[in-house]
């Protein structure tokens, strides 16, 4: 159609439907570029009069501030750029356990939301109704200044946490396992059982598939994965000892001390995403029709391998599409622990770093490439997978 | 076939016995619902105790412990004669005014309420499906309001009214003001991205995507910050924005391409044919959109939109961290005031703040859902 119109002859350049087009966009692009030059050459300016420096100069600068949840080695005379690692890892971390715990929780209440105990549906449907009508930073509050903050203050009040471990309102402390020479051996040892059971699971399903014969699954797998790094802690003589939090006079010192606010952003993120990821589950199980129900019991399939072979692989594309964007929104809405003073990025980076360099835009948008990056990347992964569940159709 | 000594036969169907007694009325409910099973009594049995632990300590809490009047933190204090005080209502009481109007000037208040009434009228107009003239509504909702609000709550000197600085305006005034902004100027900024990302110009599509998925897949936290550290940066010091309007940019930058996702999927939900139609009757790009498209996409989106604006309005409690007092920031200002201070007083603001944002929310929903009702009954006739 645009070709003929454009052969069209006598017909003015203005009425050309390809030539407007390219006008229009032509326009646009130019009105843009102009707005980005001006408002770069302004900064340019406002930079100049405030003195403050461009560039990334300051990333081998000295930070000069200390950091309370450090995964890597870090000091008040480490540079900004060590900086940034220690809050990138902090909300790794945080983002990563969340999103253990949330879908954990979450897929319980999904199928709680759906069971046929009335009473415990409702539970469930309550949980949903109130953790998701309630803003993000007002529970991450409630965990840390109103739950956290009704721990005991002093240290021989701790609640005692069976297996020797403490809780008072500096936080939690646990026996730490402290891995002795030799574990490296063991780790590398468990990896090559993985792998064992790995290529071992597609042996016995290809076996199954060629001869109607499962092969033992489990049993197998477990002795393949548990015994190497077994037999080599063996040889090493169990070189693993438990490090356990001693009270002293004032602080509790050694074992693994986890951070209050670290436990109220954990418990808050994992709590608030859940309630979305049950409504995800809710919907994805209800997608399945009943009639894949009715025919996996008419062909005599027993209620487990209905669910196992039947519902889940169904429900499962239905719930991965949301299931990703909520684990997303867990690692964004991460950069909440600003509001309680988590180390997180957003706190360390666009908080401390930028105060103390001034250098909003590199500071700024490093922090935005990062999210970026997470969000990207994660997206890849998720489409990769969803590809793989999608339906095949021919 | 009957012999001949049948002494009798039924001439109509004997109706069915009733089921055992067991299956029937209360018993029965209970039974099929709650303790079928070993497994479904465990699980009953848990849910009982959770209950239990949980509710009479919190009506405790809230309503029978709670203390209603008093004029400072020695009224909410554990006396020997009181030895359990639960939350501590008289405090809200005495700061309800910082938390609905800020810093606001007293004088100046019957302003805000007018704002409120205002906005209010808008909502019922444009929610209530029904309203004659709605069209003029969105008129109203999208043109007249922001106009009417800004001379409002900001002041016009020339009509009397004195100017407010927005570094007096706070608590649910500011929570509002930000929320609606975020709909009201986001809303058609969304439109316009929607149908950016739908346009067959390449240049004008891949701008609308990348602007889209920048904004998503970063935090709002990130957007504030920059809108309150990089746009005075951008802008030539005479126009440099105050710090609320910087919040509100950014909420609207990020709101919009929300809103834009929502709008689009209404955009590809109608049918083809529709476009198809329009362009047949003759009509231009804006008229078909204007005209065709665009009241049948919106229409469908109206839940999703409610959906959003739940999300929102949640998200409106993140001015906080850039250091804007909304309600949130208002009544964590006050329960660590040395006035108030008491080991009950935060875990009372956090449950007003907590029910301020679960009513409002909880109503949104609950329209999305009627709308979804409605519509839906459009389509089974």
């Amino acid at each position: 159609m645009d070709a003929a119109e454009n052969a069209k002859p006598g017909l003015s350049l203005l009425y050309n439907r390809r030539a407007r087009a390219v006008a229009y966009q032509l326009l646009l692009c130019t009105a843009i570029a102009a707005l980005a030059y001006g408002a770069i050459r302004t900064a340019g300016e406002n930079l100049k009069r405030a003195k403050i420096a461009s560039g990334f100069g300051f990333w081998n600068d000295t930070a000069g501030f200390d950091i309370s949840q450090t995964l890597i080695d870090y000091s008040i005379t480490s540079t900004y750029g060590r900086a940034f690692w220690v809050g990138l890892l902090n909300t790794l971390l945080v983002a990563a356990i969340g999103i253990v715990l949330a879908t954990i929780l979450g897929f319980a209440v999904g199928i709680a939301r759906l069971s046929r105990n009335w009473l415990l549906a409702r539970l469930a449907g309550l949980y949903v109704e109130v953790v998701r009508n309630l803003p993000l930073l007002l529970q991450l509050l409630f965990w840390y200044n109103a739950v956290l903050n009704a721990l005991p203050e002093r240290l021989q009040d701790s609640i005692r946490i069976p297996g020797g471990g403490y809780l008072n309102r500096r936080g939690l402390f646990l026996p730490e396992p402290i891995f002795g020479p030799g574990s490296g051996a063991a780790l590398v040892a468990l990896f090559v059982g993985v792998i064992a059971a790995v290529v071992y699971r597609i042996w016995a399903k290809r076996r199954h598939a060629r001869t109607g014969f499962a092969p033992p699954l489990w049993p197998v797998v477990l002795v393949l994965v548990g015994a190497p790094p077994l037999v080599v802690l063996a040889f090493a003589g169990f070189p693993i000892a438990v490090e356990y939090p001693q009270p002293g006079r004032f602080n509790i010192h050694g074992g693994l001390e986890i951070l209050p606010e670290f436990i109220a952003l954990l418990v808050g993120l994992s709590t608030y995403t859940a309630a979305f990821i049950a409504e995800a589950v809710r919907a994805g199980l209800l997608a399945v029709p009943r009639g894949q129900r009715e025919a996996a019991q008419s062909l005599g399939l027993s209620a487990r391998h209905t669910l196992r072979l039947v519902v889940i692989p169904q429900a499962m594309r239905v719930i991965v599409p949301p299931l990703t964007s909520q684990y997303l929104n867990l690692t964004k809405n991460s950069s909440l622990a600003v509001a309680i003073g988590y180390p997180d990025l957003v706190h360390i980076f666009a908080g401390t770093v930028l105060n103390q360099t001034g250098q909003a835009v590199e500071v700024i948008a490093v922090t935005m490439a990062v999210y970026l990056s997470i969000s990207l990347f994660t997206s890849l992964l998720m489409n990769l997978y969803n590809r793989r569940v999608a339906i095949v159709e021919r | 076939m009957p012999s001949p000594q049948t002494p009798f036969v039924a001439l109509i169907p004997i109706p069915p016995a009733p089921p055992p007694h067991g299956e029937r009325g209360v018993f029965g409910w209970l039974r099929a619902n709650l303790f079928c099973g070993p497994l479904n009594i465990a699980l009953t049995l848990v849910c009982v105790l959770l209950i239990l632990l949980a509710v009479p300590p919190m009506i405790k809490f809230l309503l029978l412990d709670a203390v209603w009047s008093g004029s400072d933190r020695n009224a909410c204090l554990a006396r020997p004669e009181r030895p359990v005080v639960g939350a501590c209502w008289a405090f809200v009481a005495e700061r309800i005014n910082f938390f609905v109007y800020g810093f606001y000037p007293i004088e100046e208040r019957w302003r805000v309420d007018l704002f409120f009434a205002a906005l209010a009228f808008g909502i019922g107009w444009l929610t209530w499906l029904d309203a004659p003239r709605r069209g003029l509504g969105m008129l109203y909702f999208f043109a007249v309001l922001p106009v009417i609000s800004f001379v409002l709550l900001y002041g016009a000197p020339r009509l009397g009214l004195p100017i407010v600085e927005t570094a007096k305006w706070g608590g649910i005034l500011v929570t509002v003001v930000v929320a609606a902004v975020g709909i009201v100027v986001a809303l058609p900024i969304g439109i316009l991205l929607a149908l950016g990302r739908r346009s067959s110009m390449p240049a004008v599509r891949l701008l609308s995507v990348i602007y889209i998925e920048f904004v998503r897949g970063v935090p709002l936290i990130t957007v504030l910050f920059m809108a309150s550290v990089m746009l005075p940066l951008f802008l030539p010091e005479v126009w440099s924005p105050d710090k609320l309007l910087r919040a509100l940019i950014g909420v609207a930058m990020f709101s919009a391409a929300y809103l834009a996702e929502v709008v689009r999927a209404g955009l590809q939900a109608t049918p083809r044919g529709q476009y198809e139609a329009a362009v047949a009757l003759g009509l231009g790009y804006w008229k078909t959109m204007y005209l065709v498209i665009l009241p049948q996409a919106l229409k469908i989106t109206i839940p999703n939109l409610v959906n959003s604006a739940i999300g929102l309005f949640k998200d409106t409690t993140l001015v906080f961290v850039v250091g804007i007092f909304d309600l949130l920031k208002t009544v964590e200002a006050s329960r660590i005031d040395p006035k108030w201070a008491t080991p009950v007083t935060s875990l009372t603001g956090y449950a007003f703040v907590g029910l301020f944002y679960f009513v409002g929310c909880y109503v949104m929903s609950r329209y999305a859902r009627y709308v979804e009702a409605r519509l839906a009954r459009g389509e089974q006739r």
